[in-house]
């Protein structure tokens, strides 16, 4: 089509002074193509922010003139106050993180071949609705480990790294030499040394013992030193097995810690290995030997990622996820128009890859990077279906965002003049981009 | 790292020896490479995994979904089942406010591109007063949140016999999609060669029909752009609807909205009904990524 209409083009007349009309066109024409466009503009746009202004001035039922009232509450009311803290939160970590895992991806895909697909994939959340994004990442933050998948990834690398308490519901059985002690146990006696000692306990689930336990055995007395084990002392069948002894099919506390202590201090301490026994130095001997608490703690169950503590960066995560790809396309984009020249000869100049990162190519970018952070903090300033929809009830004080409030003032709790004045706010704080804008294209329109 | 030592290091490579720093750097560039590929893989499964669970999810029996992980159909695939979209879709709730969807989303879109077009022909081509100025001032309600409108437009609404229509949500939409569409379209038009609007009014072509014969078709890119971002925009709203519909009216993303209260137990209708209502946003952004693109840099603003 273009072509078509290239190729029956006249050679124009003289070099154009401007772009000026070509049609010679009377006024009302050009108001009429501009009218429909400037009068929803003027209906939607302009007369609500003019409307927002003498409202966030009037009581909430309506009438009366009631000064700075709104704007008052707007800095004492707690949940604004929430709001107002957690819009901070926002706009300092939620465009700076984004914008730095842009800059990574963008550098990094350059350098594999299938760095569009990867680019599709981080870019794609942004086609999605923030309802959708939200009800996914309900899904992902699950308190449940065997539901949400970042408590399932979470106590699968904690459990990695933190021997878990595999005993939860160990207790001693009848007869035993061992009395509780703030919520771990502590022998009644004091040990000797060469005497082994036995640690009898009952109570854990055969499916949750821990991975290597093996047969327990009685420990071999060593002289100067306490040796002993502990282990199920549990025998499937009524009257099989001896109370107080391993026995053939009883299994040792592989992992339990144990601590020697004389006067309320530690003095040595031992872990048990896979068949329960332990062996402690010397200075255990006159101790008594004290299974700790923290053998007995419920299993790890993962962090409350929706609880108040943690809710707002949870969300904060979510948007990441949906906004890194928009970071990562514009610079990307400014990538391209880096000259490849200008990383080179900082190579050949014997720079490393991270110093040409960090001194030739970010610099050069930093308008794109500008462009970008701004971007997102006036979205970030807006953002609501995401808080919505991820707080559960009752987190969602704790996650309140200006954006928000607005709404639940102005539509749930009949406080209109207080949300136009959160309006007002919103608005003040997008002036400076909007001011930035404006010089900008002066300088383009001006062409 | 320090201005000296790095002077120091540069002065090292000017004096080395030609051959060792590349052999050096070529098993960096090795090690490195294989790392940067690690790192990416990495990456974009965790870019995916939230995705697919949903997708899993959807595809579950609540009971299955309340017992366990999705991600154990990996080992037992005969979990899959198509019941909750077969369910969902009986529900005249969700298919009705599917429709809604469309209809809101299809006109708030042509709207947008055809009023913005008119806008952005006159502020490219034609002559009048303030020209510039009149520009500037739509291009500077770009950044304008639409929170601001929302008490406003509300009273306006109920008081005009708007409110809840679904006429009045794709008026919204059409209102604070121009600011955008004006400033994409008349930089686009701008760059359309003089010569062609010329000849084209040398043929007698009066101003609608060069504005439909010419200018339209050129704009191709640039509103193909715009209409992308517009529809995926509206599509995937839920604040103005949650505002401006009522229950006959509202859009899949309200719909869903309702039931997140109860989030847990009614996850065979939250599950496959948000993936339902990403199915044509993401068709639409697989088709035309060049042009989402396109307009998400040029909308760098919004």
């Amino acid at each position: 089509m273009a072509s078509a209409a290239a190729a029956g083009a006249a050679p124009g007349p003289a070099a154009p002074r401007g772009r000026k009309s070509v049609t010679g066109t009377r006024k009302t024409v050009a108001a009429l193509f501009l009218l429909p466009a400037l009068v929803l503009l003027g209906a939607l746009v302009v007369y609500p922010i003019g409307y927002s202004v003498v409202r966030s001035f009037a009581g909430n039922s309506g009438g009366g003139f009631v000064g700075f009232d709104n704007y008052e509450t707007l800095f004492t009311d707690d949940g604004i106050r929430t709001a107002l803290k957690n819009n901070v939160l926002w706009v300092v970590f939620a465009p700076t993180v984004a914008t730095a895992l842009g800059l990574v991806f963008a550098v990094l895909t350059e350098r594999v071949r299938w760095g569009t697909a990867f680019k599709l994939v981080v870019f794609m959340p942004m086609a999605i609705s923030m309802l959708a994004a939200g009800i996914i990442f309900r899904l992902v933050y699950d308190q449940d480990p065997d539901k949400g998948v970042a408590n399932a990834v979470w106590v699968g690398v904690h459990d990695t790294f933190a021997q878990s308490s595999a005993f939860p519901k160990a207790h001693p059985g009848r007869k035993s030499p061992l009395v509780a002690d703030g919520g771990g146990f502590v022998t009644r006696d004091t040990v000797r040394a060469g005497q082994p000692v036995a640690l009898p306990l009952v109570g854990v689930a055969p499916d949750r013992l821990p991975d290597g336990v093996r047969k327990a055995v009685a420990a071999k007395p060593e002289p100067g030193k306490v040796t002993g084990t502990t282990w199920q002392d549990f025998t499937r069948g009524k009257g099989v097995g001896r109370l107080g002894a391993p026995d053939p099919s009883e299994v040792g506390y592989a992992g339990m810690r144990i601590e020697a202590v004389k006067d309320g201090e530690v003095v040595a301490s031992a872990t048990a290995s896979g068949d329960g026994t332990f062996t402690l130095p010397a200075a255990a001997d006159g101790a008594r030997l004290r299974l700790p608490a923290d053998n007995f703690r419920e299993p790890y169950n993962g962090v409350s990622w929706l609880g108040p503590a943690l809710v707002t960066p949870a969300i904060i995560g979510a948007y990441v996820w949906m906004w890194a790809g928009f970071a990562m396309v514009l610079i990307a984009a400014g990538l391209a128009g880096v000259p490849r020249e200008l990383l080179e000869a900082a190579r050949v100049d014997g720079a490393s890859e991270w110093q040409v990162f960090r001194k030739v190519t970010v610099p050069l970018l930093a308008p794109v990077l500008a462009v970008v952070v701004v971007t997102l903090m006036i979205n970030v300033l807006k953002v609501f279906d995401l808080v919505f929809i991820i707080a559960p009830g009752s987190s969602q004080d704790d996650a309140n965002v200006l954006a928000l409030e607005l709404y639940r003032k102005g539509f749930s709790e009949g406080q209109p003049g207080v949300a136009s004045a959160i309006s007002v706010f919103l608005l003040l704080l997008v002036i400076p981009v909007m001011l930035f804008n404006i010089r900008r294209l002066r300088r383009e329109v001006r062409r | 790292m320090t201005a000296t030592a790095e002077g120091v290091r540069k002065a090292d490579a000017v004096r080395a020896v030609p051959a060792r720093r590349p052999v050096g750097s070529r098993i960096v560039e090795k090690l490195g490479g294989g790392l940067v590929r690690v790192v990416l893989i990495v990456v974009g499964l965790f870019w995916l995994v939230p995705t697919i669970g949903l997708l899993v999810s959807s595809l579950r029996s609540p009971q299955d979904m309340s017992g366990s992980g999705w991600w154990t159909v990996f080992t037992e695939p005969s979990q899959l089942t198509v019941d909750s979209y077969r369910k969902l879709l009986e529900n005249p709730d969700i298919t009705g406010s599917l429709v809604n969807t469309v209809l809101i989303t299809v006109p708030a879109t042509l709207l947008v591109v055809v009023i913005g077009a008119l806008a952005g022909y006159a502020f490219a081509w034609m002559e009048f007063p303030g020209r510039d100025w009149w520009f500037l001032g739509v291009v500077s309600l770009l950044v304008v949140p639409v929170q601001v409108a929302l008490i406003p437009i509300a009273e306006l609404f109920g008081r005009i016999g708007l409110f809840g229509s679904i006429l009045g949500v794709i008026l919204f939409h059409t209102g604070f999609g121009l600011p955008f569409a004006v400033f994409l379209l008349r930089n686009f038009f701008a760059e359309i060669p003089r010569e062609l609007l010329e000849a084209a009014r040398l043929d007698g072509a009066g101003e609608l029909r060069l504005f439909a014969r010419v200018v339209m078709p050129l704009g191709g890119p640039a509103i193909a752009s715009l209409g992308i971002f517009q529809f995926l925009w509206v599509w995937n709203d839920m604040l103005v609807a949650l505002v401006f519909t009522k229950s006959g009216t509202q859009p899949i993303t309200v719909a869903l909205q309702t039931q997140v209260r109860q989030f847990g137990n009614n996850i065979d209708v939250l599950a496959p009904g948000a993936f339902l209502s990403m199915v044509i946003p993401l068709a639409v952004f697989f088709a035309f990524q060049r042009q989402f693109v396109t307009g998400v840099m040029a909308g760098a603003v919004k």
